[in-house]
């Protein structure tokens, strides 16, 4: 079967759609710049009455609600999921990772939490600060001016508070706090935990007449139909459309392998249809890749020639290594002063916490590296598969019976609606290089390409600093008047520290650098070894801090976006 | 058919928040700014066509027979007797939303099948006649001494009859709660264009808790969310 080859050849070639492919999309075609977007899932625009799940009621489905063809529950706008049919991953005997991956226009934007934090200062240079790990080649002065137009492009709200590694911004004014949020607010201050506002890409206000404006149902997880949080292709690829970019989107294009010339330099991208399983051939002057860590350092890996035998931009043998994820613990409790509630009223709110708590731990008083923020739920949620299991399950904190029949089960699940709070901490693992994917050859997927292999193991740091975690959840659950839910995870449960993969942070396998040899990419997110290959995922990631990935991502994806504009101006690629 | 689902509605929620003494936005041209429509496709929910073509299949299947089901609609009855005006889980749907969650999650079918032959079969032991057939005094009877578990317990490691009991009570109360009676029985307001402006005062007076006036100066005030973000160079929001 021959490859078919367009004769089209655009400035720009574009690998991905999510965050930093959007907004490297957005850059370029703002610029003037002919640019293919490459996407491996279907076309996806959260406003679509067909594929819309936002304002769905739970009867509107016979599960339900219920999580069997997603993930996150049926409603999550996220298509893909820890499995995929078809495109398997492998991991080293003894090891856990676990990968997802969202296969849309748009890609995991469509569902994250847009919990939207910015680095500070300390979290580009973390082996100065403690000797953990590696300094990133630039620091917070390099990226700020870019997180300021983040903030100003696609509207986060929060509040400036002038704290030293949690930098101030462009923010619009948070939500009021929920009734439970002012439970945890105490309970945190009795403790010494800091309580500030939640910073979440969602508008609050107003930021352009081409966006809608919250309207408080909650389900940002869904997609917003009214464009009023974040979405990659709401948000960058369909505005610059709309304002005349020159844009073609491949969809159900899953990328084989950047190409290359004699030279060695990138020619552009082989993929391969899901339509009609055939394969095909883009030409560009640039790739861009921003398929995500994973994807971007496999289709590295999988791209050998004679030129680069090891893989593109792996001389230095780094693509694939320094793998990490967010640490992740949890912990739910029941709480008695909020029994009772009065339904009168719509508490939805945003899709996330109004509140949170950054970091504030002295680490030269604790045994563990870097910190953790934490991230609150509760509420009066709207119901869905799995609301009333065990409805009365809380009595015994009263030395009631549990369990039973009849009419007074209802009074029973009115009195226990909105009692219960969760807190998950997200924090900082050490980058290591024994962390790694890399390709099994073993294994393909039903296209025909290598797929990847795990290898992952959390070391004492990252099991002490979930330790902190749950010490301090309990704390704040007594503080709160409530009783934590569930055994307390111990020692023999590494406590209760999520699988590497599960808070869905994966950074760091394509790490930027000064040193060729030991990095992958420069400070300006472009291959040492080819220089008309841009990386502008979470690959480049020197390391994780304890904040979210995605507005680094932006921030970082927009300047690589200047960057490449400048030197294609000067005619340097 | 589409149609076009007004977000003006939300315009209305913060009348009627402000009647229950919240400050809400009321204004005429506070309204007409925030005029925002969203396309809602009613005999769609989302489903991408491969997520369709498995909820046909599986309605194509059939796990319970005739006489499961009106056991099912008996069962969860007794576990949740109807109430005026809202109904109970017969009108709430819980005995087909039973049998589809029975092929939607096939780790339910052994319990499900297994309790509904070990309750007739108790019955017909006791009283001579199936479940649903049996007076609800005798269904009560039967019922009792597997109705309360042991929370010391894990329930995996539980009976049977015990096992099949509370997961007939989750379904049950799961099915009635996420109708369309149960979500106004149980009086959850959201899932609708909204303007959330805080907790209302008699709320924080029950739970005996209070916001904090700083914390709430840097609150959105709701008046102000459809003129559009600027900022000095600092930072200090200027709309």
């Amino acid at each position: 079967m021959q490859i078919k080859e367009s004769p089209e050849v655009y400035d720009v070639i574009i690998v991905g759609s999510g965050a930093g492919g959007g907004m490297a999309t957005k850059q370029l075609a703002d610029a003037g710049f002919n640019v293919a977007v490459v996407e491996a899932g279907p076309f996806f625009d959260p406003a679509d009455p067909k594929t819309m799940t936002q304002l769905k009621w739970p009867y509107e489905s016979p599960r339900r609600g219920a999580g069997t063809d997603r993930a996150f529950g049926e409603w999550d706008m996220a298509y893909g999921g820890w499995q995929i049919e078809g495109e398997p991953y492998t991991h080293e005997e003894g090891t856990k990772f676990n990968w997802f991956r969202s296969h849309m226009l748009g890609g995991r934007t469509n569902h994250w939490g847009r919990i939207s934090l910015r680095f500070g200062p300390k979290d580009f240079k973390g082996k100065t600060r403690d000797g953990h790990g590696e300094d990133w080649p630039i620091g917070y002065d390099d990226v700020k001016p870019y997180y300021d137009k983040v903030d100003k492009l696609i509207g986060v709200f929060g509040t400036n508070e002038g704290l030293p590694n949690d930098p101030d911004g462009f923010f619009l004014p948070p939500p009021k706090p929920r009734l439970h949020e002012l439970f945890y607010i105490n309970g945190a201050k009795k403790s010494g935990v800091p309580v500030i506002p939640g910073r979440l890409s969602m508008l609050t206000k107003r930021i352009n007449n081409e966006r809608g404006v919250c309207f408080y149902c909650g389900q940002c997880a869904r997609a917003c139909a009214v464009y009023a949080d974040f979405s990659s292709g709401s948000c960058l690829i369909f505005p610059a459309q709309k304002s005349g970019g020159k844009i073609r989107i491949y969809v159900n294009s899953v990328v084989r392998e950047v190409t290359t010339d004699q030279e060695g330099k990138a020619t552009g991208v082989s993929y391969i249809s899901k339509d009609d399983r055939k394969e095909y051939k883009l030409k560009g002057r640039i790739v861009i890749l921003a398929a995500s860590a994973c994807s971007s350092a496999r289709i590295l890996l999988n791209s050998k020639s004679k030129q680069h035998p090891s893989g593109l931009g792996n001389s230095s043998n780094v693509i694939g290594k320094y793998l990490h994820d967010s640490t992740g613990a949890s912990r739910a409790g029941f709480i008695p002063g909020l029994m009772n509630r009065k339904t009168s009223y719509n508490e939805d709110g945003v899709g996330g916490m109004h509140v949170y708590s950054p970091w504030w731990g002295d680490n030269s008083k604790l045994d563990f590296p870097r910190g953790y923020h934490i991230e609150i739920w509760g509420g009066m949620g709207m119901p869905n598969y799995g609301f009333g299991f065990n409805h009365n399950e809380f009595n015994k904190f009263f030395g009631l019976k549990v369990g039973g029949y009849g009419a007074s089960l209802r009074e029973e699940v009115r009195k226990y609606y909105g009692s219960v709070v969760g807190f998950g901490g997200r924090g900082e693992g050490i980058a290591r290089k024994d962390n790694y994917c890399e390709i099994d050859p073993t294994t393909v997927d039903q296209f025909g390409v290598p797929v990847l292999k795990f290898n992952y193991n959390w070391s004492d740091l990252e099991i002490k600093q979930a330790k902190h975690m749950q010490d301090t959840f309990e704390e704040i659950l007594h503080n709160m008047g409530g009783e934590p839910l569930g055994d307390k995870p111990g020692k023999n449960r590494d406590y209760g520290l999520e699988t590497p993969g599960n808070i869905i942070h994966e950074v760091g396998t394509t790490r930027m650098g000064n040193d060729p040899k030991t990095s992958v990419t420069n400070k300006w997110n472009q291959l040492h070894d080819v220089d008309n290959v841009f990386i502008v995922d979470a690959g480049p990631f020197v390391s994780q801090a304890d904040k979210n990935c995605t507005w680094t991502i932006l921030a970082l994806s927009w300047r690589a976006s200047d960057y490449i504009i400048d030197q294609l101006k000067k005619q340097n690629i | 058919m589409d149609r076009r689902k007004s977000i003006q509605t939300m315009i209305l929620g913060a009348g009627a928040i402000g009647l229950t003494g919240i400050q809400g936005c009321t204004t005429e041209e506070d309204a007409a700014l925030l005029d925002q429509e969203i396309a809602v496709a009613e005999k769609y929910f989302g489903r991408t066509p491969e997520e369709l073509e498995r909820i046909d299949e599986l309605n194509a299947e059939q796990l319970f027979n005739a006489h499961e089901l009106e056991t099912i609609g008996v069962l969860s009855t007794v576990i949740l007797p109807p109430k005026e005006p809202f109904g109970g889980p017969i009108e709430a749907g819980v005995p087909d939303f039973i049998e589809f969650i029975g092929k939607d999650l096939p780790k339910l079918q052994n319990t499900l099948l297994g309790g509904l032959m070990w309750l007739d079969h108790q019955s017909n032991s006791t009283f001579g006649t199936d479940f649903k057939s049996t007076p609800l005094e005798q269904q009560k009877q039967l019922l009792d001494p597997i109705a309360y578990h042991d929370v010391e317990i894990p329930i995996k490691k539980q009976t049977l009859e015990i096992q099949f009991f509370a997961l007939m009570r989750n379904l049950t109360l799961t099915g009635y709660y996420t109708s369309e009676i149960g979500i106004k029985d149980l009086g959850y307001k959201g899932n609708q264009p909204n303007v959330w402006d805080g907790v209302p005062q008699n709320v924080l007076d029950q739970h005996g808790v209070a916001y904090d006036p700083e914390w709430i100066a840097k609150c959105i005030d709701q008046s102000t969310r459809g003129d559009i973000a600027t900022w000095d160079k600092d930072g200090n929001l200027l709309t």
